[in-house]
């Protein structure tokens, strides 16, 4: 709660502002910041703290267009409190528009089934693993994280040909011990 | 950054009125009001009767209801244009005017034979009456969301539904001049009506336009 030294000093200020007192509205503005810096910290949550001064900035920018919706026969701190929570409001509601996903993004809600693939993946890597190893990093490399062949041999430091072959007669032998047979 | 925005903000100081927001509001009603009248005369006419008509009842009852609809929405503007404001008898005498008009007209039709019901009920003019009253109130609707631009309400889709009801009250008594309808049934039911749907638009257009 404000004390009634700080409603009737800020209030004075105000009357002498809506009357064209530069001076005193400077004045004004400076002390309201002061006051509105750590009422906003205290709002926003810490990873959020270096918007405070965004916010302060933003009231008091409304503070000055809107200032002819002060009644000046009533308390000007709920006034005051009114803007800057109307302020803190509209900032949270845009700042969790901002953190949702464009609509064009949304692929269809059946298109991808976590589970099954994480499924595949983990009998895909039991698989992988008990061929040899460089053979087994390649097919992983080049079929499931989609590097290319080059790369791939690079990694490896044989020549994209050998790296070629290698891959072709791992998923041969793998076709061979899981193919189910004759197709 | 913030020094330098209120250096700015003070070397930009301008005297404000007193008063300035209801001198907007008023202004912004009054200018529209006339083009609402204007409309009214060009496009409807006055009903044919004029010179006699304000020596009957029922032309001041439709006078006097969209008049205080009129100026009991400017009231709720007014309050919920702020952004500490609210407000709850504009409201409720609304609400108790409308009630004592549906007494009214109970009584005027309880003694209404059966023949007259219909006239006082749906007259001949119920389904183009609301939609009149919106078109007129147009003018006045617009001009209030542009002078509520300036404001600051706390919610945007209220205050936006009182100046909707200031408009279609200053509409629907531009129009009670053009109107020959004598059942206050008539007026509780279709000017009623016609000012709702002018309040439904303004909240649509105050939720839209009067974000700050």
């Amino acid at each position: 709660m404000q004390t009634d030294s700080t409603e009737l000093r800020l209030r004075n200020l105000m009357l002498a502002s809506l009357d064209g007192d530069a001076a005193a509205y400077r004045t004004l503005l400076a002390e309201l910041g002061t006051h509105l810096r750590p009422y906003f910290t205290r709002r926003l949550t810490p990873a959020f703290a270096a918007q405070a001064e965004d916010l302060v900035q933003e009231t008091l920018l409304a503070i000055h267009t809107r200032r002819m919706t002060y009644d000046r026969t009533r308390p000007l701190t709920a006034w005051l409190h009114a803007v800057a929570h109307h302020k803190f409001v509209d900032h949270v509601r845009r700042q969790s528009i901002r953190l949702t996903v464009p609509l064009d993004d949304d692929a269809p809600f059946f298109a991808h089934d976590d589970n099954a693939d994480a499924l595949a993946r983990r009998d895909l890597s039991v698989v992988l693993d008990t061929m040899p190893a460089r053979t087994g990093d390649l097919i992983r490399r080049t079929r499931i994280d989609g590097v290319s062949v080059a790369e791939a041999a690079a990694a490896h430091g044989m020549s994209e040909t050998a790296a070629k072959v290698s891959i072709h007669r791992g998923l041969r032998s793998l076709v061979a011990r899981f193919g189910g047979g004759e197709k | 950054m913030t020094d330098e925005l209120i250096a700015r903000l003070s070397a930009d100081l301008k005297p404000v009125r007193p008063r300035a927001m209801q001198r907007l509001l008023l202004g912004a009603v009054l200018l529209s009001a006339i083009i609402a009248i204007t409309a009214m005369i060009t496009w409807l006419g006055p009903r044919a009767d004029i010179a006699t008509a304000p020596m009957t009842m029922m032309f001041w009852t439709k006078f006097g209801y969209t008049l205080a609809l009129s100026i009991l929405g400017g009231a709720a503007t007014l309050a919920l244009a702020r952004p500490d404001g609210v407000t709850r008898w504009p409201w409720r005498t609304g609400l108790a005017l409308l009630a004592l008009l549906l007494v009214g007209a109970v009584i005027q039709l309880a003694s209404a034979s059966a023949e007259e019901m219909p006239v006082l009920i749906l007259g001949g003019t119920a389904l183009v009456c609301p939609w009149r009253i919106v078109v007129l109130s147009l003018p006045v609707l617009l001009a209030t969301m542009l002078a509520l631009r300036r404001f600051a309400p706390a919610n945007p889709t209220l205050a936006g539904f009182a100046a909707g009801i200031m408009a279609g009250g200053t509409g629907a008594w531009a129009y009670s001049f053009a109107c020959g309808e004598n059942g206050m049934m008539f007026l509780a039911l279709w000017y009623t009506l016609g000012i709702l749907i002018v309040g439904a638009l303004g909240a649509v257009l105050g939720r839209l336009l009067l974000r700050w």
